[in-house]
């Protein structure tokens, strides 16, 4: 096998796995677009708050430690303890509920009928308020986020793919483990949606707010509990891209890998976002494989997005998307 | 909207609060933001060393340090707005900490008469001091760190690395492009293989570069990083098992912060820098009685001894001796904004005066002249010890291959100097 | 009292359609230009220019641009930024080709050249619309920027990949450059800022502008209506982007004079010009100019009171800069969703009836 077509291959894999990433920060917008039709631009703060909350809690930092220092004159920076990742995840989910909470009860419930700009806008506002307030609860220096996650490359599949190709491909471990949970969490989100009383009811709401309404389905429980499930996606996203780069600001701008998986997918479809977001990582890293040599590199930002825009403009409402149907 | 212009007006009143002390120092930290990791142990090393002169010796010759801290972000923009709201209380030296601001402020210096100083980033052709009369960028710049680099592989490779590959993995951005002049001059010199490797900011996602590097297997690779884009690069080589001791990035991807994601796999990892590491030197036990214990640090005081703390302090250093300069040249102890350019152009660093400020062997030894603002070029390699969680030196500090930057740096200031019309001159 | 219609009689169909309908207003608007073009140049220094007045001005003219893409013809874009870069860009070529042609004139030209871009990356919005053509739009932002990046013909091959603007004269006066004068530098953009006002405008109420607002409102309907979508849309496009261009010339010429393009002219300036516009208000030349004050004067304004004014230190005063601001975005929007501009229609309002309400 010519040796060009085995790098390609290895390409196209590790093209698989970045999708999978992408996907899984994707899909914390469209749980919240499909069920609100709100557009959450906070989605990546979200991730690297969750993040720091996380390591916030799982290290014993004590929140707000800067201010509370400045303003008394103190030095208090940790409790002193160490807290097993399980148990951190979940206090940082009680965290993300909590937020969740909030958001509902003081931003969106005042927003309610609003067009979509508007409601944008307000989680604009959001990203503002939660990445000035992230900082000043936890501090804006690296932290290293160790949750017990593989990383490195993966030997079997090396060893695997150099018997046969004479080519030991790279798998990272993170990745595989990736792939793993976001397959589980779409499992258990698509069965929690299909099979149980609140997940009937968060496609009611997804479906026609009013109808839901009118049969007696509690809205704005509704929203918190997709919200807080946005959260928990935020998590997840957080801690994998975390574990590779330290938990840091640059957590927020996972955001934008998502927008083109978005697009391609759909904002309102869960397999639109998994999908789009395979199609957008092998599409990316291929065509850096064999275009990008040729025209400088550094092509995978705006690469995504032009791919997204051809898909578009054949058809307008994504692979996945619900049909426009306009009527005059 | 009048309201709103009432409300700065008033704003501008309240910024325009007269100055306390009478040696002004203004450092643009960046203690939020994208790359605040990195700005804030550098903006509290660069504070505290000032904050030790006036408690311990009351400032320099009896005269008190005033530092204006601004908050920039990294946003040039702000950055702007800094540089205007402190000018007018006399700052003798401007550190703008980010290339992008400098380029903006090297205009703006020039026209105001304000020396700006900018210790191993900024323009690199600033070292040419007739056509910058009031930017300096001493002790090192990028062409310097790009050549001595070489000069390291060079060192391990027995003098010869004709036919070697090389890779460089860089920011894509004015920065990050900064040695790829020199590398390529270097590779017509000593005739190793150059491949460019672009990562676009902010560099989360660096899986095809490092396939890349994977497939082709260079012999080494150096990296201009900067930001999250060090963590996963270095977590990537890590991933496919790339010889650290063969990865070497420049001064900004060589901090703590960098390698620590990582883990206990990034041992070996090499970085260039120009000033001593680690917190083994007298001048630390001062700064922790003067400046820690009495509750004036200005950070929480964890950063101490770490990379970029040092590089603050170094810098901030490097500057307070030229005021010392300025004061021995001309008697005068408050010395203006004028001397200060003076006693920066005078400016002469040796053993003997670092040690004598309990900093023994922490930087090289150099000189300044008027036609040379960048001194001598002198850079040295570290490596970090992830079991020990420490960075060392592992060499001399070397003089960068001027022969091949000197030509360089001529021509890219005489560019500037024809575009603004400036005449090259040291009067 | 003083605010109403009553015996301010219209004679001519002229002074029926003027923009200012109202004596006051009209009185309001005269006095407003007078203070900018009078008495401001004379009071101002080299802070307050750099700080609050370019700034506010620059972001002025992109608002009003990116207003008449989204706010008037409902195109929402993400390109600002890269259109900006485009402006900036074009200038500088044209600034180094031809030193001997005025500056003022390329940085119209720069709107120009950046008017044609515009409308090549507005060809998808014929089938794509809402926020699928936003991200769109954002391809646009990211390979522009690529591109100024990456091709040293756009930055004149300097080794910095920076690219600075020399220093040209009006009537022997600098206005680029670092010897420009605080004033100089304020007038140029004031006389721009104030153009592109009149005529975004009077476009705006003008029969392109319907066509927009026909767009915007239903396009189906509007083409049923005899509205031509390809031409409303491109049109579109290349006005905004004009205006777009001319502040991203601006931006560079005037008030940065050095521009590192991935760093200025990122998605964070596409995204800001896009947030003027929401707070300020869709489909007001008036928002565009309230939006881009509120953000850039509110940071400025904060970071005085905290930093200078209570004396707190940097990093905790920019953190609760963020938590103001984004606070005050919510706040704003409960308050009312349609931006500032609809808070002062209804203070209109209701001085009209004042002091009897009934």
């Amino acid at each position: 096998m010519p040796e060009q077509l085995v790098f390609a291959m290895e390409v196209f894999l590790n093209g698989l796995m970045a999708g999978v990433l992408y996907a899984l920060v994707a899909l914390g917008f469209v749980l919240i677009y499909k069920a609100s039709g709100i557009f959450n631009y906070a989605q990546g703060v979200m991730a690297l708050f969750s993040a720091m909350t996380l390591v916030g809690i799982m290290e014993g930092q004590v929140p707000f430690s800067h201010l509370i220092n400045a303003m008394l004159g103190t030095h208090v920076h940790h409790f002193g303890w160490h807290l097993p990742a399980v148990l951190g995840i979940l206090l940082t989910m009680v965290v993300m509920v909590g937020l969740a909470w909030l958001v509902q009860v003081v931003i969106f419930r005042h927003l309610v009928n609003q067009e979509p700009i508007i409601l944008f806008m307000a989680t604009i506002g959001l990203a503002y308020f939660m990445e000035g307030f992230g900082d000043l609860m936890w501090g804006a220096e690296i932290k290293k986020l160790d949750v017990g996650l593989p990383q490195g490359i993966n030997l079997w599949i090396d060893e695997t793919t150099f018997n046969i190709f004479d080519y030991g491909f790279f798998i990272d471990n993170l990745d595989i483990v990736a792939t793993i949970i976001a397959a589980l969490l779409v499992g258990v989100l698509v069965a929690f949606s299909q099979y149980t009383k609140q997940g009937r009811a968060m496609r009611a709401v997804a479906d026609d707010h009013q109808a839901a309404l009118s049969v007696g389905v509690s809205l704005s429980f509704i929203w918190v509990m997709v919200w807080s499930v946005a959260g928990f996606v935020a998590l997840v996203a957080g801690i994998m891209w975390g574990t590779k780069s330290g938990v840091q600001f640059s957590l927020s701008l996972i955001a934008l890998k998502a927008l083109p998986v978005l697009m391609l997918g759909g904002f309102t479809s869960i397999p639109g976002a998994i999908v789009g977001g395979l199609i957008i990582g092998v599409g990316e890293k291929l065509f850096e494989f064999a275009i990008g040599p040729i025209i400088g590199g550094a092509t995978e930002n705006w690469f995504a997005y032009v791919l997204a825009l051809v898909f578009l403009v054949f058809r307008p409402q994504g692979l996945f998307g619900d049909k426009i149907i306009e009527r005059v | 909207m009048k309201t709103k212009l009432i409300t700065a007006a008033l704003a501008g009143i309240m910024a325009a609060a007269p100055a306390l002390a009478d040696l002004t120092f203004a450092s643009l930290s960046y203690r939020t933001g994208p790359y605040a990791a990195n700005g804030i142990p550098f903006a509290d090393g660069y504070a505290d060393y000032l904050t030790l002169l006036n408690e311990r010796d009351g400032g320099i010759g009896g005269v008190p340090i005033n530092l204006l801290e601004c908050e920039t972000g990294y946003n040039t923009e702000k950055g702007v707005e800094c540089y205007e709201s402190t000018k007018g209380e006399g700052v003798l030296a401007y550190a703008p900490l980010s290339t992008g601001i400098t380029y903006q402020l090297i205009p703006k210096v020039t026209a105001d008469g304000i020396a700006l100083h900018t210790g191993g980033y900024g323009r690199t052709s600033a070292k040419n001091g007739e056509v910058f009369r009031n930017v300096f960028n001493f002790p090192a710049n990028y062409w310097d760190g790009a050549s001595v680099g070489i000069k390291h592989l060079l060192d391990i490779n027995g003098g010869d690395i004709a036919g070697k590959k090389i890779a460089l993995v860089y920011h894509n951005s004015a920065y990050g492009k900064e040695p790829i002049r020199t590398l390529e001059e270097l590779s017509k010199k000593h005739g190793y293989e150059l491949s460019l490797l672009p990562v676009d900011h902010p560099g989360q996602e660096q899986k095809s570069q490092w396939l890349q590097i994977r497939r082709d297997r260079p012999d080494y690779v150096l990296m201009w990083g900067w930001g999250v884009m060090n963590q996963v690069a270095i977590q990537e080589a890590v991933n496919i098992r790339f010889p650290m001791e063969n990865f070497i990035g420049v001064w900004w991807s060589g901090s703590e912060n960098d390698v620590m994601a990582a883990g206990a796999k990034a041992n070996g990892y090499k970085a260039l820098t120009f000033h001593n590491v680690g917190n083994n030197f007298p001048i630390f036990d001062d700064i922790q009685k003067h400046v820690v214990d009495t509750g004036k640090a200005a950070g929480a005081g964890d950063q101490i001894g770490t990379v970029l703390y040092n590089r603050g302090m170094y810098n901030a250093m490097l500057l307070t001796e030229a005021v010392k300069t300025a004061q021995a040249m001309t008697g005068n102890m408050d010395i203006s904004q004028a001397e200060m350019i003076k006693g920066m152009e005078a400016l002469e660093m040796t053993e003997d005066k670092m040690a004598a400020l309990g900093l023994p062997g922490f930087g090289p030894s150099f000189s300044v002249s008027c036609q040379n603002h960048g001194g001598d070029g002198m850079v040295a390699v570290s490596q970090w010890d992830a079991n020990a969680g420490t960075w060392s030196l592992i060499s001399d500090y070397q003089q960068s291959d001027m022969s091949v930057l000197q030509p360089l740096i001529d021509a890219d200031s005489s560019a500037f100097a024809s575009e603004n019309n400036i005449t090259p001159n040291c009067n | 009292m003083f605010y109403r219609e009553a015996g301010d009689f219209k004679t001519s169909y002229q002074d029926d359609n003027q923009t200012f309908p109202i004596k006051f207003d009209r009185y309001r608007y005269y006095f407003m230009l007078f203070v900018a073009f009078a008495i401001i140049p004379f009071m101002i220094n080299d802070y307050w220019v750099n700080a609050v007045f370019l700034p506010f001005l620059i972001y002025a003219i992109a608002a009003i641009g990116l207003n008449i893409l989204t706010g008037y013809c409902g195109q929402v874009s993400l390109g600002t930024g890269g259109f900006m870069a485009v402006g900036a860009y074009a200038v500088y070529k044209l600034m180094t080709m031809f030193p001997e042609v005025s500056v003022l004139i390329h940085i119209v030209l720069a709107g120009v050249i950046t008017a044609g871009v515009g409308v090549l990356f507005g060809l998808p919005s014929l089938r794509i619309k809402g926020f699928y053509l936003a991200v769109a739009t954002l391809a646009a932002q990211f390979f522009l920027v690529w591109l100024f990046n990456r091709v040293p013909w756009f930055y004149n091959y300097s080794a910095s990949g920076q690219i600075s603007a020399p220093e040209r004269t009006f009537l022997g006066e600098p206005i680029t450059g670092p010897a420009t004068e605080a004033w100089a530098a304020y007038l140029v953009c004031l006389v721009f800022v104030t153009l592109s006002a009149i005529v975004a405008r009077n476009l705006t109420r003008g029969s392109l502008g319907r066509k927009w607002m026909a767009i915007r409102d239903m396009d189906i309907a509007a083409e049923i209506i005899g509205v031509n979508p390809l031409g409303a849309k491109l049109s579109a496009f290349a006005i905004s982007s004009f205006f777009v261009g001319l502040s991203g010339a601006l931006f560079f010429a005037v008030y940065l004079g050095a521009v590192e393009v991935g760093e200025v002219f990122g998605i964070n300036k596409s995204f800001l010009v896009l947030f003027m516009i929401i707070i300020g208000g869709l489909g007001s030349i008036f928002g565009s100019f309230a939006g881009a004050a509120f953000l850039v004067l509110l940071p400025v304004f904060l970071k005085n009171v905290l930093v200078g004014g209570l004396g707190w230190p940097t990093d905790l005063a920019a953190h609760l800069e963020f938590m103001i601001v984004g606070g005050l975005i919510i706040v704003f929007l409960i308050a009312e969703p349609h931006g500032l501009a609809q808070l002062w229609r209804v203070t209109k309002e209701k001085l009209r009836l004042w002091p009897f309400p009934h």
